[in-house]
């Protein structure tokens, strides 16, 4: 699909993405990439300029009543009504998306999302993080089978954070799919099966999150030595090691398929007398990641 | 989880919206009940008492009972306007839109509920309003049916016009624009308080562009059977005007004006 805006600006370039059914899939992008847009279009909030877009087999033009049945929504805005109390808007969006009134259901879910003792209080009384489960609510209130978050957990705090990332594993295994958008990287990493990047209305990247971290993830040793070095010496050459800090640390770099014997590495620099004060390892995160591809391609 | 294959008609869907916007009004029903109540004996108090007893009416009505049907389309008409309008705007406003964008209802299942809530809530308040005229003047109705279907109607095709004002609207202020600017006057010129039969030649063709006239000389000819214009004129100019609007609802929806971008 593409989306230009009615000011004319491009907010998606021809994006092509298939999500799997099932799976929890992550959309990493900094801000304006067009996160939301794409969301928005999925869930029939905005009007996509070309394209289209199957919901489990059903188009979501043609087919909107199926389409949506199956979807649920938490935009990223937080906007609720006010002087509603929890149940009842709870209730209206699942009856909003076609569903007979299930109280067994809501109650249910608003105890999951622990807002069963403020079921009768009024939205506006809530506060922020409340809110927020209260639209949590209300997108799983029609049982939907596909679920958009957009941006979560922003705002949110640590226990909150928590309690949403065990409520979406949860939703995973009774088989609903996850697609949430997130700019804390270490929510990708954690949660995640897969993973695309979005910028600037192009997706860079989408791949597996676990073959991502082993074709990207890059692991380094760095040892601090006793006495800086001037250069390499000849006997460690097959060991991909680089000077760094004026010769005071040697980093050796691990790319993820190679295997290079560390303790043959040692014992050579052990035989060369290059005295090892302190070591540090790294391993390159989702964050790198990232920070490397939309930096790197714009 | 299961969802069973979607029905042709979103009857839970359109049952909530009509429900939500009852209760809005619900939250708010003493101020519902008691300012059409004062009002209308406001008008009584003025028009009919201070005034009324100097005038004479053609028809041999008393001029308190004559404005009584004046008195409940005015009512009808700035009520549906406002409370459709409100509605539909509101959601905008604050951004809960969202949801019903991505709710699976239709254009039509989403007029049905917003119009047909704005318009129970205006016939409950013209019905008060005959029943508040009731204690000051008597009153007889000749035609009930075609009471109840111009009062019917009337609050339907005013509540659409107010749902379109809500889409079309970018601030409050435009909210008020349409019912204080036209509406309000037109109904005034319209023959709400008198006949246009008493004013001169000239007016009186002039009068016969208005719209109004005719939805409140169709509404008192159900009361008294006399009317300013045929009646049949004043019913396919309702049914008119509903079926324009509905059009123009229906080409809103078709391009998501001011609803989608
Ligand atoms: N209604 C609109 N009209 C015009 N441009 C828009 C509109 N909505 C969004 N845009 C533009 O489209 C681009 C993508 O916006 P979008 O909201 O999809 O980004 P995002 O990836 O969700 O960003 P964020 O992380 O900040 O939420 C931005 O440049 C934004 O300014
Ligand atoms: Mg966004």
């Amino acid at each position: 699909m593409t989306k230009s805006y009615a000011s004319g600006f491009q907010a998606l370039k021809l994006v092509n993405l298939d999500i799997n059914k099932g799976e929890i899939f992550a959309l990493l992008g900094p801000n304006g990439a067009g996160k939301t847009t794409l969301i928005n279009i999925i869930c029939g909030i905005v009007t996509m300029s070309s394209g289209s877009v199957i919901a489990d087999g059903h188009d979501i033009v043609r087919n909107y009543r199926a389409a949506r049945s199956m979807i649920g929504l938490v935009p990223q805005e937080l906007s609720t009504d006010a002087f509603e109390t929890v149940w009842a808007t709870v209730s209206f969006s699942r009856g909003l998306f076609g569903r007979a009134p299930n109280s067994n259901f809501i109650e249910g879910l608003l105890r999951d999302l622990s807002l069963l003792d403020k079921r009768n209080s009024r939205i506006m009384t809530l506060s922020g993080g409340m809110k927020r489960r209260v639209m949590i609510a209300k997108a799983l209130s029609h049982e939907p089978q596909i679920l958009f978050l957009d941006e979560p957990t922003a705002g949110v705090d640590v226990e909150l954070r928590r309690d949403m990332w065990n409520l979406v594993r949860g939703l995973r295994e009774k088989g609903v799919t996850i697609i949430l958008t997130t700019h804390y990287i270490e929510e990708a990493e954690e949660m995640a099966d897969r993973i695309g990047v979005i910028n600037k209305g192009t997706l860079m990247l989408v791949e597996d999150k676990k073959e991502l971290m082993k074709q990207l993830g890059k692991k380094q040793l760095t040892l601090h030595l006793q006495t800086p070095l001037t250069q390499i010496p000849g006997e460690l050459a097959p060991f991909n090691l680089e000077l760094k800090n004026g010769g005071a640390d040697l980093v050796h770099t691990v790319e993820s398929a190679s295997s290079v014997d560390i303790s043959a590495m040692l014992q050579r620099l052990s035989d060369l007398s290059i005295v090892i004060k302190d070591l540090q390892t790294h391993q390159s995160s989702l964050e790198d990641i990232f920070v490397k591809l939309v930096s790197e391609r714009t | 989880m299961s969802n069973a294959a979607p029905a042709r008609f979103n009857r839970h869907g359109v049952w909530a919206i009509y429900r939500f916007e009852m209760a809005r009004a619900l939250r708010t029903l003493v101020q519902s009940l008691v300012t059409p109540v004062i009002t209308t004996s406001l008008y009584f108090v003025v028009f009919g008492a201070a005034i009324g007893s100097r005038l004479t009416t053609a028809s041999g009505i008393s001029y308190g009972a004559f404005i009584v049907p004046g008195l409940i389309m005015l009512a009808l008409f700035t009520e549906s306007l406002s409370n459709a309008s409100f509605g539909i705007y509101f959601p905008k406003f604050t951004g809960t839109i969202y949801e019903l964008l991505s709710a699976p209802v239709s254009y039509v299942e989403i007029v049905i509920a917003y119009v047909g809530a704005a318009a129970s809530k205006s016939i409950g308040l013209g019905l008060i309003i005959l029943a508040t005229a009731a204690l000051f003047v008597p009153i007889k109705i000749l035609h009930p049916g075609w009471m109840i279907a111009f009062l019917v109607m009337t609050a339907s095709t005013f509540s659409l016009f107010g749902f379109i004002i809500g889409i079309w609207a970018k601030g409050f202020e435009q909210l008020q624009f349409i019912p204080m600017l036209i509406i309000t006057p037109l109904t005034f010129l319209g023959g709400a308080f008198y006949s246009i039969d008493m004013l001169p030649p000239a007016w009186r063709a002039f009068s016969l562009f208005n719209p109004i006239v005719y939805l409140i000389s169709g509404f008192r000819w159900s009361f008294y059977g006399t009317a300013d214009v045929s009646v049949a004129i004043s019913l396919s100019m309702t049914i008119g005007f509903f079926a324009i609007l509905l059009s123009l609802v229906a080409w809103i929806f078709k391009t998501g004006y001011r609803l989608k971008s």
